[in-house]
């Protein structure tokens, strides 16, 4: 069997910082280099992590209303999946990161690539 | 054509009127060409015409040659043969074979029965020659040649009876009148076209008719015809008689249903078929005027067209499924020059039903609408019918109409829809704040999106200042041709629980819950939806007060920070200015703030406020403590402001003190929350400087007293306000407005302005409750809405104690070499 290491795209684990930065069931945007993202921390304990700009008008999605697995932008309502970024009534997307907290410490997985 | 190796089917049409014709054209649309061998018999010696416009060839309007639908040529080309002036006489059912007058036999796979109807002619002596033709000067109006022989024979006429006051009859009627006859209309019953007419408008024709020179007989049983060779006139049976020297017989249609029960088919008063217009036997179709269907026999076209669908969609299997439903009868028609709209039930069945009417009889003009259960059951439109397209559509679609029973009759100010939607082409905008055109709606419908609610999740329309809303419904509903999804969804408070506002509200009573994330949890097994936060949260905080547990992730950006989040994510600042009236010192501290924290813009305000626009998150706070003043709540579904004119102190027609009114006003229901945004004026006087009159609330001085309007607005909709009541006092209006607030506070649903609530509730009701106490609720409400006044807290004292600490925050700057380590 011939197997083939296929290259993986590098990636950079980012520590944002603490759990508390962020309102419970609110999000926050931070500033990464030239990245913004918006990071989201669920009233479940999971944390969730977007591009943190509308793709429509450039509403700040951290400032958005989430729930049910949305974010709901604050400039007109353009809602998108905290999973993976998808529009749900838009056929825009934002890209979506990998975030985990460990020990009350939140971070993001980012491509170095971008 | 039909060649001996050809493997198609064999099928023939028996009649090629409109219905014959029709079901033919629908046939090949659906590739039928391909499927069958196609032979039409016709009777006539023409190609089929369009029998609608028969009397525009009476009156010369039209020449012949306009009216054919298809020349033979057309035959032709489709690869159809056509038989003209060949009369079919025997169905073998048992050969599949049919009989006609040319002596031959033709086989058929399926066989369509087309041939219409004939005139009625009715039992009157005299009538017919003895080999039983119809005498000389006696005309039955159906056919091409009934019109060029009627029109000849008028040529030498004086005086011609029009026997049949219904549309055919009145049509011909018109058509003689050209013909430099005199014209008299005789009619057995006790007005005109009573199918389509009830008596009032049977009246107001007859008058119209009349004018033009036509004279009207009514209850006139026709009982001989007089004279020996020329006719000179009728007998009835009255004793009366008319002189005239030709009649024009126009008393209804007969089916030529008699091939049918001739050869076994069953058959009353037309050709019996089913939803699939089968007759009984499974290879024989009947369509049109010769066919009944549960029980009715149509002889209009709309219906034959829709049969003509159904039997092709049946016949070609290209829609199995396809089932005629009967036909609902609208029909929009020019009598004499009057323009004519009837449809349905002409006159109501029971109590269930609403008249809604409207007679102007000198200018002609008379509407007349049945509505049951809120959609529109039958109706006249007579004289004026610009309204007639839109009622139509809804009387066939089964649209929800509007409670707003006048822009139903008549062109109002509020938006309507001026064009049916078929006629609407594709491009036109619909929703004006997502740019969402007609098209787009109606592929949303295509694609599956059968519910109000899935159409503006997919498209948005209706999503931005919602003024569409009841558009974009309609057009759903249009779109959906009676597959619209009843959506229970539209009925709940908030989309994310499945209850409307009275049940969840006695839930969450009844469970003490009070945050919006128990409510999730005791409601909606724990699944929290984004949608529905705000609208739990408002609900909450009317429900508990003081005891309500606020969770800040529940409420909207600028809920969290009281203020008004901008395009740029900045914000706005609007300081409460009490009535519209501030003081030198409380503009300078202004314009402090507003150089000190760097506002990119200083407005004056449609409140009469100032708004400090551009403000960063983070200074919000340190902005209100300079400022010194409370918030204006311009952000949020509240008390908003109290504009007013400059009343008795200054103003040489003030009658009442406006600006101490409206700032007395202001300070008492200051950031009062609701279900919407509450904008309110004061005027000293009728001249209503403050538009008070389009304010969700409003008071007006008049001599001796205010007015207290409700439901105004002027903003993506323009209302004028209802008038509650005249009351003597500032408090009397203060005691009053606070009431309306607390009514609408308890029974508005979610984002729903005043201007909607007091339309959907009606000002009567209000009356009744809210001034006459019809059901005893003012003590209770005016209690409520005293312990929301004094529970009040100006939000912006959070500018010297933020609710969480992250209640301001701004991005975070990461250090990217600190944080970050490659994996």
């Amino acid at each position: 069997m011939l197997c083939v290491d296929l290259p993986m795209k590098e990636t950079t684990q980012v520590l944002v910082g603490s759990l508390d930065q962020i309102g419970l069931g609110q999000g926050r945007c931070f500033v990464i280099g030239t990245r913004k993202v918006a990071v989201f921390r669920l009233r479940n304990g999971e944390v969730c992590a977007l591009d943190a700009c509308c793709p429509h008008r450039a509403g700040p999605l951290a400032e958005g209303i989430i729930g049910g697995g949305i974010v709901i932008c604050p400039l007109h309502g353009y809602k998108f999946s905290l999973a993976d970024g998808r529009g749900l009534d838009n056929d825009l997307a934002v890209s979506s990161y990998q975030a985990e907290v460990h020990e009350g410490m939140i971070f993001l997985r980012l491509s170095r690539a971008d | 054509m039909v060649s001996a190796n050809d493997s198609r089917q064999k099928l023939i049409v028996i009649g090629n009127g409109m219905a014959g014709a029709r079901t033919v054209e629908e046939i090949l649309a659906r590739g039928g060409g391909e499927q069958f061998a196609i032979t039409v018999f016709s009777e006539e010696p023409y190609g089929n015409y369009n029998r609608i416009l028969l009397s525009n060839v009476l009156c010369g309007a039209q020449d012949p040659s306009q009216i054919f639908l298809n020349p033979p040529e057309w035959y032709e080309e489709q690869g159809i043969t056509l038989r003209l002036g060949v009369r079919a006489d025997v169905i073998a059912r048992p050969h599949k074979a049919i009989h006609c007058d040319d002596g031959n036999w033709y086989s058929y796979d399926k066989l369509i029965i087309a041939t219409g109807s004939r005139p009625t002619i009715p039992p009157i002596a005299a009538l017919r020659k003895p080999t039983g033709e119809l005498r000389p000067g006696i005309f039955v109006f159906r056919t091409l040649d009934d019109c060029r022989r009627i029109a000849e024979y008028a040529a030498n006429c004086r005086h011609a009876a029009v026997i049949g006051g219904g549309l055919l009859g009145l049509e011909a009627a018109r058509g003689l009148l050209t013909q430099k006859v005199e014209v008299s209309v005789i009619h057995l019953l006790d007005h005109l076209m009573e199918q389509q007419l009830d008596p009032v408008a049977g009246a107001l024709l007859k008058r119209t008719i009349e004018a033009m020179g036509i004279k009207v007989y009514l209850k006139k049983l026709t009982k001989a015809v007089l004279g020996d060779n020329r006719v000179t006139g009728l007998a009835f049976e009255d004793g009366s008689s008319l002189e005239c020297d030709m009649v024009v017989i126009a008393t209804g249609i007969t089916p030529n249903a008699e091939i049918g029960s001739r050869w076994g088919l069953t058959t009353e008063r037309g050709i019996v078929v089913d939803d699939q217009l089968r007759t009984s036997d499974p290879d024989i179709y009947a369509v049109g005027e010769c066919a009944q269907h549960r029980g009715r026999v149509y002889g209009l076209v709309a219906p034959l067209w829709e049969q003509a669908k159904v039997l092709a969609d049946h016949i070609t299997g290209s829609n199995p499924a396809a089932a005629y439903q009967g036909s609902k009868l609208a029909t929009k028609l020019k009598v004499m020059g009057v323009e004519l709209v009837s449809m349905g039930a002409i006159t109501p069945d029971g109590e269930h039903e609403d008249v809604v009417q409207f007679l102007e009889a000198r200018r002609g003009i008379y509407k007349k609408l049945i509505i049951r259960d809120g959609r529109l059951a039958g109706g006249i439109l007579m004289g004026d019918i610009g309204k007639g397209a839109y009622l139509m559509q809804a009387y066939d679609r089964g649209i929800r109409l509007p409670d707003e029973r006048l822009s139903l009759l008549f062109e109002t100010g509020a938006p309507s829809v001026q064009v049916t939607f078929e006629e609407m082409p594709d491009s036109v905008q619909i929703c004006n704040c997502n740019g969402v055109n007609k098209g787009a709606i109606v592929a949303s419908v295509a694609a599956g999106h059968r519910s109000l609610r899935a159409v503006m999740e997919n498209t948005r329309a209706g999503t931005g200042c919602g003024s569409c809303k009841g558009l974009v419904d309609e057009l759903v509903r249009w779109a959906c041709q009676g597959e619209i999804v009843d959506d229970p969804a539209l009925h709940y408070y908030v989309p994310g629980i499945p209850l409307t506002k009275p049940e969840l509200t006695k839930k969450i009573r009844e469970l003490g819950l009070k945050s919006v994330s128990a409510v999730f949890d005791a409601l909606a097994d724990g699944r929290d939806d984004a949608q529905s936060k705000p609208g739990l949260a408002s609900l909450l905080r009317t429900i508990w007060g003081a005891d309500y547990v606020d969770e800040r992730d529940a409420r909207f950006v600028n809920d969290r920070v009281h203020a008004n989040i901008q395009n740029d994510g900045t914000f706005s600042v609007v300081p409460r200015i009490y009535g519209g009236v501030t003081s030198p010192a409380e503009l300078r501290r202004i314009a402090d703030v507003a150089e000190r924290y760097h506002a990119r813009m200083v407005k004056i305000t449609g409140g009469q406020r100032i708004d400090l626009l551009g403000i960063r998150k983070a200074d919000l706070p340190a902005a209100w403590r300079d400022l010194g003043m409370p918030s204006g709540h311009a952000y949020t579904k509240a008390f908003r402001t109290c504009k007013t004119c400059v009343g008795t102190d200054f103003c040489r027609y003030g009658l009442g003190d406006s600006t101490k009114l409206g700032i007395a006003i202001e300070k008492r229901f200051q950031g009062i929350e609701a279900p919407h945004k509450m904008k309110l004026a004061v005027s000293g006087c009728p001249r209503n400087c403050a538009e008070a009159t389009v304010k969700d609330l409003g008071a007006v001085a008049v001599e001796n007293g205010w007015q207290v309007y409700i439901g105004g607005a002027a903003g993506s909709v323009v209302r004028a306000g209802d008038l509650l009541a005249t009351v003597k006092t500032h408090q009397e209006v203060i005691t009053l407005m606070g009431r309306f607030m607390q009514y609408y506070r308890e029974n508005a649903r979610y984002a729903e302005r005043t201007y909607r609530f007091v339309e959907r509730i009606g000002i009567e009701r209000l009356k009744a409750i809210l001034v006459e106490d019809c059901d005893g609720q003012i003590t209770r409400l005016d209690q409520e809405i005293e312990s929301a006044v004094a529970a009040y807290r100006d939000p912006w004292t959070e500018g010297c104690q933020a609710y969480e600490s992250t209640q301001f925050a701004e991005p975070v700057t990461v250090n990217e070499e600190a944080a970050g380590s490659s994996v």
